[in-house]
């Protein structure tokens, strides 16, 4: 082939694009849109599918259809599982609320020059891996940990703090790992509030306190939701964090799916309970989307 | 309480941090500001972007406080009063009103937060709405209006309130020249029907003429005139004032002598100018007469009498509509603009008074300038 007719090609190809602007378009995102369906969207498929089949004597899949694993879901040991999922990841996203709105706020704050600064001091943590950060909270949090050794040691208590192995410590590893999670978006927000409007709230006879509650805080919401979703989501289907730092008894949804993939070999059942939590995530993202989306 | 002080501001001084921080040298935004604003005025703060007015009047407001001095409202020392207990209300700049309520509870929102009665902020939000003629846009969004539509819901919903003051940062600034106008007419209307004291921050100085009762001219911090309209635009006590406040020409000289009120300065190599002031000159002062391009006429004869006529050429011919600008050259090479109104539709069918024509004399009284000394 010639240049000249290369060339040529090329132009037909860029005449039929012009021609029809939404071959254009899918020439961009069929890269994206591959890389989705291949690895993402069929994945997503077997073990839909996986979750209405059935469980060999040896762990092998046994193709008959079933709604047995989603029935097992309702015995009273995995409702417990999923109310202590979404006990645990409600209170770890209301700690990060509670610690990361006002720290945003401050950082929002400062004078432009500092705050890519506090950015990255907030960031730094967050380059070393999360499974050796997990690993430090161990040895800060058991009975021998730093914590209890250094309260033992000035006398201010008598025994160790019960600080891991249970829920506490699950609460402080969720917290940890997915504090900047709560704090970026929260700052976005408050970065970008004008703050004539909480000036002009302030002249309409509002206090601190209620410019915040009218003003400031309405007007920073979808950062708060944002935040709030991004930290609910990847602690109500945590796996390491309750593996590591909970007790025997504080098992979480993710330990249930482990369990039920690597030890048991239960492949359908685990996949219910995936789409379940999935189902579960879906409704809640949507509920938090509607109450937030209504005030703005 | 017809004449009393509406606000009394006293000596004040408000630096801020320099850019560097603490170490860095204060930036002094006011400086020695004292004010007296009488009990329902329009009272504009005029200068140009950096001279402390916007600084002033939040001061007024309470969003900073002053570093020295004090400012007092209704003979009521303000202190570290916050704004939320000052009984001011402001119109901002781009109006700041919140994005994520309707027109309605925007306006309600000062009442709300005074604890008026339910039904009580319910007639007064639409009395307001009503006053600024846009009574049907209570369940409105503000990011629905117009320019126009959003600065009268911002005035609403500080007049709603009925303050003592009512401070307005640039309201007009963001508006186009023809709405300005309007709105500029609308705004003194309605001062004189609440028959609140405003007090209005701009930098263009025709609109404080338009509006103002008073008006402070401020620079660098300090305010250098105050005065009615009148008396800024026709007795500018400094070179600052005559400059920013229209257009002015600026003749330098030393002083010759003085008879009773006329004083004659020499301009240029020796243009002996008669110029009526107060006070005694020493023969010897450099000084400025200011003389405005609109007192100054050109005719083909000389004038005798107590009034300036030099002869001179003319230069250049601008058209601008109602008017024509000449600029023309003294003797002695001494540039001068006239204005004159365009009464004639062709203000010269001879091209006596085209580019290049004359002799012209300009001719101007000797209370037509002004003599200043800095």
């Amino acid at each position: 082939m010639t240049d000249a007719s290369t060339t040529r090609q090329n132009n037909s190809l860029l005449a039929a694009i012009r021609r029809r602007p939404g071959l254009g378009v899918l020439a961009l995102i069929f890269p994206s849109l591959f890389w989705l369906v291949v690895f993402f969207f069929l994945p997503l498929v077997i073990v839909f599918v996986y979750s209405f089949l059935k469980r060999g004597p040896y762990g092998q899949i046994v193709w008959e259809f079933n709604l047995q694993n989603y029935a097992r879901f309702f015995d009273p040991l995995y409702l417990r599982v999923f109310a202590r999922s979404f006990k645990i990841a409600g209170i770890t996203t209301a700690v990060c609320f509670l610690l990361g709105y006002p720290m945003a706020y401050w950082m929002a704050t400062r004078p432009p020059r500092w705050r890519n600064t506090l950015l990255l001091l907030l960031m730094i943590p967050f380059w070393t891996n999360f499974l050796v950060r997990t690993y430090a909270w161990i040895l800060i949090l058991r009975d021998s940990g730093l914590v209890n050794n250094a309260l033992l040691g000035l006398g201010l208590i008598s025994e160790p703090l019960p600080l891991f192995g249970n829920d506490l410590a699950i609460v402080i590893g969720l917290v940890y790992g997915w504090f900047p999670d709560m704090v970026l978006p929260c700052y976005a927000a408050i970065e970008r509030l004008d703050f004539s409007l909480v000036e002009a709230a302030q002249d309409l006879y509002a206090n601190e306190l209620r410019a915040f509650a009218r003003v400031i805080f309405p007007l920073t919401l979808p950062g708060v939701v944002a935040g709030s979703i991004l930290v609910f989501i990847p602690s109500l289907g945590a796996y390491v964090t309750p593996d590591l730092l909970g007790g025997a008894r504080s098992v979480m949804i993710g330990n249930v799916i482990q369990s039920q993939f690597l030890s048991v070999r239960d492949y359908p059942f685990g996949s219910a309970f995936s789409f379940v939590l999935m189902a579960m995530m879906l409704v809640a993202t949507l509920l938090y989307f509607r109450v937030g989306g209504r005030t703005l | 309480m017809a004449l009393s002080n509406a606000i009394e501001i006293r000596n004040v001084v408000k630096r801020f941090p320099g850019p560097g921080g603490a170490s860095d040298a204060a930036v002094v935004a006011v400086d020695h500001v004292s004010l007296e604003i009488r009990d329902g005025e329009f009272f504009s703060l005029l200068g140009p972007s950096g001279c402390g007015k916007t600084t002033t009047l939040r001061m007024i407001a309470g969003f900073e406080h002053p570093t020295e001095g004090e400012i007092l409202i209704h003979g009521r020392p303000m202190g570290l009063t916050p704004p939320y207990q000052r009984n001011t209300n402001m119109v901002f700049q781009n109006y700041a009103l919140f994005p994520h309520m309707t027109v309605g509870r925007n306006v309600a929102f000062g009442l709300q937060m005074k604890k008026v009665s339910k039904d009580a902020i319910e007639r007064r939000v639409q009395e307001a709405l009503a006053m600024v003629r846009l009574p049907d846009f209570g369940p409105r969004r503000p990011n629905q209006l117009s320019g126009g539509q959003q600065q009268r819901i911002a005035l609403a919903r500080a007049l709603v309130n009925r303050p003592e003051l009512l401070l307005l940062d640039e309201p007009l600034g963001a508006l186009d020249l023809k709405l300005r106008k309007e709105m500029q007419i609308e705004l003194k209307n309605l001062q004189k029907e609440v028959g609140i004291t405003f007090i209005y921050v701009t930098h263009d100085q025709e609109e404080a003429l338009t509006m103002s009762d008073r008006i402070a001219v401020m620079h660098q911090g300090k305010v250098l005139q105050v005065g009615s309209p009148t008396g800024i635009y026709e007795r500018p006590n400094c070179r600052f004032v005559a400059d920013f406040i229209g257009e002015t020409n600026f003749l330098s000289g030393v002083v010759d002598g003085q008879d009773g009120d006329v004083v004659t300065v020499l301009a240029g190599d020796g243009l002996p100018i008669i110029v009526e002031a107060e006070g005694s000159y020493a023969r010897g002062t450099q000084v400025t007469v200011a003389v405005r391009p609109e007192k100054i006429r050109l005719l083909p004869n000389p004038l005798k009498g107590s009034q300036n006529s030099f002869p001179c050429q003319v230069d250049q011919v601008v058209y601008v509509g109602t008017d024509t600008r000449f600029l023309v050259r003294l003797p002695g090479d001494i540039a001068l603009t006239v204005r004159a109104q365009n009464v004639i539709s062709t203000p010269d069918p001879s091209g006596y008074y085209s580019e290049g024509g004359g002799p012209v004399h300009a001719i101007w009284p000797s209370d037509a300038g002004r003599l200043l000394t800095d």
